[in-house]
């Protein structure tokens, strides 16, 4: 693990992490930090521009832009969170089982993943939003399912390594159970490639969440939700275009957050990428 | 190789398959009866029922997903709920419009990528290096639908060059055999629809066109920097060859395999970005036909359009594979 705190000599990293922190910072603290409420209409004051006392400037009704930001943010640390953590329990469990055991249960699997690999993301997630209903914890399973087959590749691909292993070959001869064997001894031996994933993916989730939110598909109004902001301004692009470019930020420098600190692990865990 | 792209297409059988299962599954679940959908909340009993005969939805899920893969091999989708079209024809309508930008996208994605790349591997560490690194990351964390309204913002508003929308002037008529309007005027010889043809496609094939630009921009350098440093370019510099000919004819080729393993991954992700770009440019592609179709629960046009986008996608990654023995000759198929 302190091997793991040397990434952060990489500047680019580093800029990553405190990208994130900030993010993680303002999510929590948003009751104290966002200047209104981000559900407080105020028609009088709608599509006013970035102004002192709307440092952002205000949408169609009234809302301050920055408080639906800040409180936004939450959101989309929770949509990251929630559905890598799906992707990530079913992948991790998919990928083990398919590396240790192989056979029959491997290629069922990994077919699977092959017919869910064959959607374009956002159209599989589409796919999957269309039958749970526009909703925001609906766009956070959805998000999670397409991200399953890159996780369940990865782990078992490192997986098939490890378990090649003498150390593994060695716990299999002293008798040790299947599940001991994978969870004591290939599991904590991956756990590089799954952090960069997980890093990676977090990004992307956060991505796909409001282009879904964007297409109308995800979080509903009045959801602080930043690719919902960006569906609603949309019919003020030309009168106000403040309201579509703020939200757009805050995706695009979360994203790029975790995208650069996913970056820097990689090349910290695999220099020859470097 | 022949007999590897027939083993190939075989295997793509089951993965359409088991496409066609899970968008099955997925739009039957969709809560609501397609056939009050499709005849409106009044209608009587009897006329919902006879529909739901017509429609097989009256017989086990099952044995409606037997006829369902049958009629996806016939390419036999149904007819659209809203304009009662054959959805294969919606498609075929709308195909060209998705093609003709994810094509375009590509080849700027790959020219400035590629160019980006190189150069970026050639002067290592210097600030187009630097540069190359913030856009490929930039590129890859940009919403494509943000970056879409923020050119809409800049280049149709603020600076009138660009049109907002469309694939040409609306006071043009035109109609061409292929359908790719750019293609068709310039087979015709029309070069004023295809200048306006062109202007119209610039900023949404250049705001989608980022996302593959950002990846191979990426692969290219790291691939090129492995390449530079191998004996057969030392032996090349050695010769005294040029350096534009050592890094174009002897390091570049050698450095496209993964570079053309990203292209082709790269489509898939355009195929999904054109859904939003095509909704914000109200392109008239199969994205915001798919858009569109999910607004209106209009079960056999989605069905299509992501069957037909997978499919799309798997023949693609499978063009890839084949492209690998023609870029290396030292990958023979068996």
């Amino acid at each position: 693990m302190r091997r793991l705190f040397k990434v952060f000599r990489n500047k680019a990293a580093l800029a990553g992490l405190l990208t994130i922190l900030f993010f993680i910072f303002i999510a929590v603290f948003a009751e104290f930090i966002a200047p209104y409420s981000p559900y407080e209409q105020n028609l009088a004051d709608r599509l006013q521009p970035p102004s002192k006392s709307h440092l952002l400037g205000t949408d169609d009704l009234g809302r301050d832009i920055l408080s639906r930001i800040i409180y936004g943010a939450r959101i989309s640390l929770a949509i990251g969170l929630i559905s890598v953590a799906l992707a990530l329990g079913v992948g991790i469990s998919a990928g083990l089982v398919s590396a240790y055991y192989g056979g029959i249960v491997d290629t069922l699997l990994m077919r699977l993943f092959d017919v869910m690999l064959a959607f374009p993301t956002i159209l599989l997630a589409m796919a999957i939003m269309a039958a749970l209903g526009p909703d925001l914890e609906n766009a956070m399973i959805a998000v999670g399912i397409v991200n399953i087959p890159t996780f369940a590749r990865i782990v078992r691909a490192s997986a098939l390594i490890v378990k090649e292993q003498e150390y593994v070959m060695a716990a299999q001869a002293l008798g040790q159970s299947n599940s001991k064997i994978i969870f004591r001894h290939i599991l904590p031996n991956i756990v590089g490639p799954i952090t960069v994933q997980v890093t990676l993916s977090y990004g992307g989730s956060i991505l796909n969440a409001a282009g879904l939110g964007f297409l109308g598909m995800g979080a509903q109004p009045p959801t602080p939700e930043w690719g919902a902001m960006l569906s609603q301004a949309r019919s003020f692009i030309i009168s106000a275009p403040w309201t579509v470019t703020f939200p757009g930020i805050a995706i695009f420098l979360s994203v790029l957050g975790f995208n650069i600190l996913g970056d820097g692990l990689r090349d910290f865990l695999d220099p020859r990428l470097r | 190789m022949y007999r590897y792209i027939l083993r190939r297409l075989l295997i793509m059988i089951p993965v359409i398959i088991g496409v066609s299962a899970v968008v099955f599954f997925l739009i039957r679940s969709i809560p609501g009866d397609p056939a009050l959908i499709l005849l409106g909340e009044h209608s009587s009993e009897e006329a919902v029922a006879k529909i739901r005969e017509q429609l097989g939805l009256d017989k086990p899920k099952i044995v409606q997903f037997f006829y369902f893969l049958l009629n996806v091999a016939k390419g036999d989708f149904g007819r659209s709920f809203t304009t009662n079209e054959f959805v294969v024809i919606e498609i075929a309508k709308h195909f060209p419009a998705t093609i003709e930008l994810t094509v375009c996208s590509m080849i700027f994605g790959s020219i400035v990528g590629l160019v980006l790349g190189v150069t970026a591997a050639t002067y290592r560490n210097s600030i187009i290096d630097y540069l190359t690194t913030v856009i490929s990351v930039t590129g890859i964390s940009m919403p494509v639908f943000w970056l879409g309204l923020m050119a809409i913002i800049l280049f149709s508003i603020k600076l009138p060059i660009f049109p907002i929308s469309g694939r040409l002037d609306p006071t043009i008529t035109f109609s061409g055999r292929t359908g790719l309007i750019i293609l068709d005027s310039l087979l015709q010889g029309n070069f004023a629809v295809f200048k306006d043809a062109i202007h119209h496609i610039f900023l949404p094939a250049l705001c989608l066109g980022t996302i593959p630009l950002a990846s191979i921009a990426r692969m290219t350098r790291s691939s090129m920097l492995e390449v530079l440093n191998q004996d057969f370019i030392r032996t090349a510099k050695a010769k005294g060859l040029p350096s534009r000919k050592v890094i174009y004819t002897h390091a570049l080729r050698n450095a496209l395999i993964p570079v053309v393993t990203v292209m082709g991954l790269q489509f898939g992700s355009l195929l999904g970005g054109a859904v939003l770009t095509e909704t914000i440019f109200a392109w008239p592609g199969i994205g915001r036909l798919s858009v569109e179709a999910i607004d209106a629960r209009n079960y056999p046009v989605i069905q299509g359009c992501i069957i037909f986008f997978a499919f799309i996608f798997v023949i693609i990654n499978l063009l890839v594979d084949i492209l690998y023995a023609f870029i290396d000759p030292r990958i023979r198929y068996e």
